[in-house]
């Protein structure tokens, strides 16, 4: 029946993820022979006893004291089982070693912000070293936003106000998807993160140089792939259409009128400016929402984002 | 239909008007005090808003057949989802069975004239009208875009028309605890004389359950919206951590009426399945004290495990051991219940008219969605599907399945009692397999992609969940058909003559025992019990049966 439980739960990808899977099991084999079982039940009742004259009499039973207790008293031994089965999991979530390392979690329409230890910050890739346990310390800017990584089976609001803990230890290398699961209005399915398992030497090239393909790859793709995944996309269109921010379509080489009145050009110095002081030049017409990217965004990411912006045309 | 056109029940009809058309007139209805015309207004508003709420439903598939845009925006799409929630919790799953069929039926399964307060009856009637025009002027605010759970501090900081459909939930609540109050006086003083407690139909209990909730939770609600209406409108700061307050208290409380809500959902249903399944078996009810408690104590442990919907939120450990501890217990009276009716049917003389194919499909469903139930209760369990479509799935099984089911079930059941006529028969039963197929393509495949980690209330999806969406989104079409098809022949036969037998089932409880449909005072004189409701030995073939079923 592995299959069966590969078609239902994504590979499990941390430590715990196997109690909660057996259990999980556990009730849809329950649930499924409860169904079968009433349902042969009724099947067999209505076929047996289906009414063929009008004159029919039937017994008159009230009640059965003893199969009632029966019926009673399995189903409580069966969820008691289960509330400790589940119970016992929980506990384990709940409880950080003292060696885990601490991430500070920062969640905000519509971005995952990571905070390591060294100081080094991304934004909705979060890189963690395999069989490590991790200790997450989240908060939140704005609304109720909750951090859910379905092959961790972990999920635990991120509230502004409060600080809310969630911790795992990785056990697959490779990149597990993030959701944000508590609605958050208009960006809410949009506020996906990824977390990267590296090995112990990855882990450590991360923290020096960052990611393999910010070092490596062609810098239009780079910016593309830095206006797709750190939040870019939820403002800015590249096809003309506006949203919280003015679309980046054509826009390379534009002259323009600032809130002040005051005119610029975009070049790569403004585009730099936008992404570190966002506040400087805002657009006509345009709230000044922006955030800052200030120590966000590495700088051959910034030179990333220029090249990609002069691509959209 | 030849069946149908025989005698009427006990020949009074002849000289007096039935409710139905004494007195005429437009004005007649809108000022009544009837219980049965109240009723039955009911009905045709849930009707109503069952089609609006239905018809965003369909809109919500349709945008979730493609992972990006398919064919709405965003912010459409939230207010979308929004409205289907709100109208099909506060508008039609709510009032369903105990505005509509309970003000119908209640007061003639007691022999009783009409309900014990008939004005507080219509202005129950008068006050959801008015919290329904709220609801549906918000449209026009544009809209609200944060579910129906109003999640503090999204709802007191978004735009749009969140303060007037808070309020309009308020304004609903009242009409709620009206019924409440009314249900609950009428049951204690009302009762034909001879029917105590123990010989009163289970439809009565549930009721009774259902009240006790109406009335001790609604008011919950109530403060906690007006709390939200002032943090939006004065920004007190109860709710929103920049002005001081505290986000998950507004969960406590809404979670602390919401979540007995889920059985003033529920408990209905079982009410009109416990009428249905020994009328249809010809059989006495099974168990009929332990279905009666059963009603009373889910409605007293559903106060106890509110929390049981924030073991993510960050609540204490011991908090959420003692929640999930809890709601556990809420099980056992669930699974008595079932096995109960199943007992029932046991060795009974079964016809499966359109009501009792109603009630199999509940206790197929309803199977379902209470064992479903045992995930989210389960803690470890629960951190993984919380706010996940598996959720969905599981409240759709419970409220939408298993409520809106039954309340087709009570529609058949009682439809020639309430005008007299009957449906086609071939059709109902068409209509019931639609619907049952139709919910479960709908709603089976949802308990996958959550499992898999597809959370709720998702505009955009990873495009590995398209082909379960799309499964999901075809069984949507198939239930709304089954729907449709259900609708069309309800009001075709309205065409008909009158000319339906008082008690076409053979059914035992008193209802029957009136013409059909009854006149405007229920009965002729004061009927006097006779017999238990479910009690089939005396006069084995009541008054029209006979010439009823061949």
């Amino acid at each position: 029946m592995n299959w069966f439980q590969n078609w239902m739960l994504p590979k499990a990808a941390a430590t715990h993820a196997g109690d909660v899977d057996g259990l999980y099991m556990f009730i849809v084999y329950l649930t499924i022979f409860f169904f079968f079982f009433n349902g042969a039940l009724i099947l067999y009742a209505v076929r047996k006893w289906r009414r063929r004259s009008a004159k029919e009499v039937t017994p008159h039973i009230t009640h059965n004291t003893k199969m009632e207790l029966i019926w009673s008293i399995i189903p409580l031994f069966v969820v008691m089982g289960i509330f400790f089965w589940g119970f016992k999991g929980y506990v384990k979530a709940w409880v950080p070693p003292n060696d885990s390392m601490e991430i500070v979690v920062t969640a905000k329409k519509w971005v995952w912000q990571f905070e390591y230890p060294d100081g080094t910050r991304t934004l909705n890739d979060l890189h963690v070293p395999l069989n490590k346990p991790v200790k997450l310390v989240m908060h939140s800017e704005d609304v109720i936003h909750s951090f859910f990584v379905p092959s961790f089976r972990l999920k635990r609001d991120v509230i502004p106000g409060r600080y809310t803990e969630l911790w795992f230890t990785p056990t697959e290398p490779g990149v597990q998807q993030v959701f944000c699961a508590e609605y958050c209005g208009k960006g809410h399915s949009d506020m996906l993160a990824r977390i990267f398992v590296d090995t112990p030497e990855q882990y450590e090239t991360f923290l020096r140089e960052g990611d393999e393909q910010v070092r490596k790859m062609p810098l239009k793709d780079l910016g593309k792939l830095v206006y797709e995944n750190k939040g870019c996309a939820t403002c800015h269109s590249l096809d003309g259409t506006r949203g919280q921010g003015p679309s980046w379509k054509g826009i390379w080489g534009e002259t323009g009128k600032g809130a002040d009145g005051k005119p610029y050009t975009v070049d790569a110095n403004y585009i730099r400016q936008s992404v570190l002081q966002p506040q400087a030049v805002v657009v006509q017409g345009f709230e000044p929402i922006m955030p800052t990217f200030q120590g966000l965004l590495r700088e051959r990411e910034i030179l990333g984002v220029i090249e990609f912006i002069k691509s959209v045309k | 239909m030849a069946d149908t056109l025989t005698t009427h029940g006990n020949g009074h009809a002849a000289h007096h008007g039935d409710y139905l058309d004494d007195p005429k007139g437009l004005a007649s209805w809108l000022t009544t005090v009837d219980h049965k015309r109240i009723g039955l207004m009911y009905m045709w508003s849930v009707f109503f808003f069952f089609l609006v709420g239905g018809i965003f439903a369909l809109l919500v598939r349709i945008e979730l057949l493609t992972p990006k845009q398919t064919i709405m925006t965003a912010e459409m799409y939230n207010r979308v989802f929004t409205l289907h929630g709100a109208i099909m919790v506060f508008l039609v799953i709510i009032p369903a069975i105990p505005a509509a069929l309970g003000n119908f039926a209640l007061p003639l399964l007691l022999g009783a004239k009409d309900v014990a307060f008939p004005k507080l009856n219509l202005a129950s009637l008068y006050v959801y009208w008015t919290g329904a025009l709220m609801a549906v002027t918000t449209l026009a605010l544009g809209g609200v875009d944060t579910g129906w759970t109003f999640y503090t501090p999204y709802s007191s900081t978004t735009g749009g028309g969140v303060t007037l459909m808070v309020l309009a939930a308020f304004v609903l609540g009242f009409s709620s605890i009206f019924t409440g109050v009314n249900f609950i006086a009428t049951i204690h003083k009302l009762r034909a004389p001879g029917m105590g407690w123990f010989e009163m139909p289970l439809f009565c209990w549930g009721m009774y359950s259902t009240a006790l909730i109406q009335i001790l939770a609604t008011p919950v609600l109530a403060i906690t919206l007006l709390l939200l209406c002032m943090e939006r409108v004065l920004s007190i700061g109860i709710f929103d951590p920049q002005l001081g307050g505290d986000p998950v208290l507004f969960q406590h409380f809404f979670w602390f009426y919401s979540h007995p809500a889920v059985y003033i959902m529920i408990l209905p249903a079982f009410a009109v399945i416990s009428e249905v399944i020994p009328t249809f078996s010809k059989k006495t009810i099974f168990g009929y004290k332990a279905i009666a408690f059963s009603s009373v104590a889910i409605a007293l442990l559903g106060f106890l495990v509110w929390a049981h919907h924030m073991f993510t939120a960050g609540m204490s450990l011991f908090a959420g051991a003692i929640f999930s501890f809890i709601t556990f217990f809420i099980a056992i009276p669930s699974a008595i219940k079932v096995f109960n009716w199943i007992a029932t049917m046991w060795r009974g003389s079964i016809s499966l008219e359109a009501p009792m194919l109603h009630a199999i499909s509940f206790l197929l469903i309803f199977t379902i969605g209470g064992l479903t139930g045992l995930f989210l209760a389960a803690l470890s369990t629960d951190v993984h599907l919380h706010d996940t479509y598996f959720v969905v799935s599981h409240f759709h099984y419970v409220m939408a399945g298993s409520n809106l089911i039954a309340f087709l079930a009570g529609i058949h059941y009682w439809w020639p009692k309430m005008f007299g006529r009957m449906y086609n028969k071939r059709l109902a039963a068409i209509g019931a397999a639609l619907v049952f197929l139709g919910f479960n393509a709908t709603f089976l495949p949802q308990f996958v992609l959550g499992s898999r980690g597809m959370p709720r209330r998702y505009y955009n999806y990873l495009p590995e969940f398209q082909s379960l969406h799309v499964a999901s989104t075809i069984g949507s079409w198939i239930l709304a058909s089954g729907l449709f098809l259900i609708g069309a022949y309800l009001l075709a036969s309205l065409r008909q003559p009158k000319s339906m037998v008082a008690n076409p089932w053979g059914g035992r409880t008193l209802e029957w025992e009136t013409d059909s449909p009854p006149t405007t005072h229920n009965f002729e004189g004061q009927p006097v019990l006779q017999h238990g409701p479910y009690d089939y030995r005396a006069n084995p073939a009541p008054v029209g049966v006979e010439e009823h079923i061949h």
